[in-house]
């Protein structure tokens, strides 16, 4: 793993948004006292005209940008996951959502391993939250092609997208290459037959490495990378169901209302399944190192394939 | 203002006032307190301020206006439906099953609604936005949104205030309509948000103070704004909530519930007296 380059996804974000600025005159962006750890300090340096701070209102600066968007803008806003999904899910309901208007969150800092701010700051919450909004799309990249590539198509899409990116250097696992990416489609990442794991964020590259793992050990697993959480990519998650048997889900949020309950309210549906949810149970977290965090709240390759082994065996 | 233009104006609020108690009848609720304080308001606005046109309500450098207290829809639907964007005869559907006038202001299906407001405190942040999306993008358009004297209480108006003040939005104007009174009682009981202002000046807006019902003040004080730079204005309006309707005048009771049919036709009779007295002058 020691040669792997790895790379923060919100560095991912404020590199893409100055790729995109260069293209698009339209493209702005707001921040909420945070350009430096959104990274959209990176956009600000090269398009300083159209960067807009709007101090610490996250409420504000969410439908000032609606009202940008109504003007034929194409805003970028961007807070931690915990203030522009938490403290401003309202804004973002009723003057993004329900007028469904072209405005783009970019949320940083999303999930538990933002480490050392602790409980107040990690927020697991952010995928319930956006995907209870009827027409908002919601992305949790993996690294930092896709997330590149997930900002761009956000920008391409019309309508309201959610984003969340993370504060923690990720393996970059995917080669650019050969990437495609596309809204509401996940990709599979390792085939198998024997269980599926669907993963997204920074728990695809635990996934992956679960997935070899269990491999090495005579179990053959199908990993699914599913950035986008809404829509889901329904058919590519029935087909895992169908030909798996079992699904195990994981993600960087809480159990409640994020990738987990979605996959598990198509399957009860369509393809009744067993399935198993990793995330961050029913509790807050708290500080310390990020990759001790992860380790700590059961988001790691060893405990994704601990689970697998019994999982399967049942 | 010459005298015609006046009464062009006097006689379009009577119809506006008309078209709230007709919105609100029909709906069986709604607000028509506060579209009744601010129907001289919105009636200048669409009548002689705004650079609409109801034939094309998405014409590209047209004058935006967001209703922040949106609640009160009753008083914009009028007021649209009057300077003929949509049949005055759909007010009536306010609020009912699958009608387009929904509760609350809906830019997705009403024409000439600018933007969708509802929840307080909002709408001027929009506003704002598009005050500063206009700048950037070089359009000579102007920006109005109207608040109620309640609303302000939103620690979120305060956030857009000190963001169109840093921003130098001097393209917004921001009215407040100093009714008096919130659902829960007088504004003074409930929680003051006074001196209004005092407070807006201490966020760096030019202010102008006047009486919400004199389209003369309101004429100048719009002139004001235009010619103000820099910063942006607001326009602080004492009304009188329920203001044309007399058992509505002052009545906190009449924030937000309808007038049955009886109470509806007193209204009606006392607005088509008012009109017929401004229409004979």
């Amino acid at each position: 793993m020691a040669d792997v380059k790895k790379i923060a996804t919100r560095d991912s974000y404020g590199n893409a948004l100055k790729e995109l600025g260069a293209l698009h005159n339209d493209l702005i962006v707001f921040d909420a006292d945070l350009a430096g750890a959104t990274k959209t300090a990176t956009f600000k340096k090269a398009f300083p005209n159209r960067h807009f701070n709007c101090g610490i209102a996250e409420g504000n600066m969410i439908a000032v940008a609606a009202g940008a968007a109504a003007m034929g803008l194409v805003p970028f806003a961007s807070s931690f996951a915990m203030f522009a999904a938490g403290r401003a899910f309202e804004q973002v309901r009723n003057s993004i959502g329900y007028p469904h208007l072209n405005v783009k969150i970019g949320a940083t800092h999303g999930g538990i391993s933002v480490g050392e701010d602790g409980a107040s700051h990690q927020c697991c919450e952010d995928f319930a939250l956006m995907r209870s909004i009827p027409g908002m799309v919601v992305m949790s990249p993996s690294d930092d092609v896709e997330a590149r590539a997930a900002v761009k198509a956000a920008y391409e899409h019309q309508g309201p997208v959610y984003l969340r990116f993370g504060r923690l250097a990720v393996p970059v696992f995917h080669d650019e290459a050969n990437f495609k990416f596309e809204i509401g489609k996940g990709e599979v990442l390792q085939e198998g037959s024997d269980i599926a794991i669907i993963a997204n964020g920074l728990l695809v590259n635990e996934a992956v490495e679960a997935g070899k793992a269990l491999k090495g050990g005579g179990i053959n697993a199908r990993v699914i990378n599913l950035c986008t959480i809404k829509p889901l990519d329904e058919a590519l998650v029935l087909k895992a169901a169908r030909e798996c048997g079992k699904v195990i889900t994981c993600e960087e949020h809480s159990v409640i209302g994020g990738l987990g309950e979605a996959v598990c309210a198509l399957l009860s549906e369509k393809c009744p399944t067993p399935v198993r949810c990793i995330g961050v149970n029913d509790e807050f977290g708290h500080s310390g190192p990020a990759a001790t965090l992860l380790d700590q709240f059961g988001l790691s390759a060893e405990h994704i394939q601990k689970n697998v082994m019994e999982f399967v065996k049942r | 203002m010459t005298a015609t233009e006046k009464k062009q104006l006097m006689t379009a609020a009577c119809k506006v006032r008309m078209g709230v108690i007709v919105g609100t009848h029909g709906a069986k609720a709604g607000h028509p307190g506060g579209s009744l304080s601010a129907a001289d308001m919105l009636t200048y606005l669409y009548f002689k301020e705004l650079n609409i046109d109801p034939k094309d309500p998405k014409k590209e450098d047209r004058d935006r206006f967001v209703l922040s207290k949106g609640h009160t829809a009753p008083g914009l639907y009028a007021a649209l439906a009057e300077r003929g964007f949509f049949p005055v005869d759909d007010l009536p559907t306010l609020r009912h099953i699958d009608s387009y006038l929904q509760g609350h202001p809906n830019m997705n299906t009403v024409p000439g609604v600018d933007m969708s407001t509802g929840s307080l405190g909002q709408g001027v942040s929009a506003a704002a936005g598009m005050a500063l999306a206009a700048k950037h993008q070089g359009k000579t358009c102007r920006v109005y949104t109207l608040l109620g004297d309640g609303e302000i209480e939103e620690g979120q108006v305060w956030e857009a205030m000190m963001f169109a003040h840093h921003y130098k939005l001097d393209n917004l104007c921001a009215v407040i309509d100093n009714n008096g009174l919130q659902i829960d009682g007088p504004i003074d009981k409930v929680m003051s948000p006074y001196p209004i202002p005092e407070k807006l000046k201490a966020f760096g807006w030019n202010v102008v103070e006047i009486n919400g019902h004199d389209f003369d003040q309101m004429e100048s004080a719009f002139a004001q704004a235009q010619e103000t730079k820099v910063v942006p204005t607001a326009i602080v309006m004492k009304t009188i909530k329920g203001k044309g309707v007399s058992y509505m005048e002052n009545q906190v009771g009449w924030h937000g519930k309808a007038p049955n049919d009886e109470e509806y036709e007193i209204a009606m009779a006392e607005l088509r007296a008012q009109l017929a007295e401004v229409e004979g002058k």
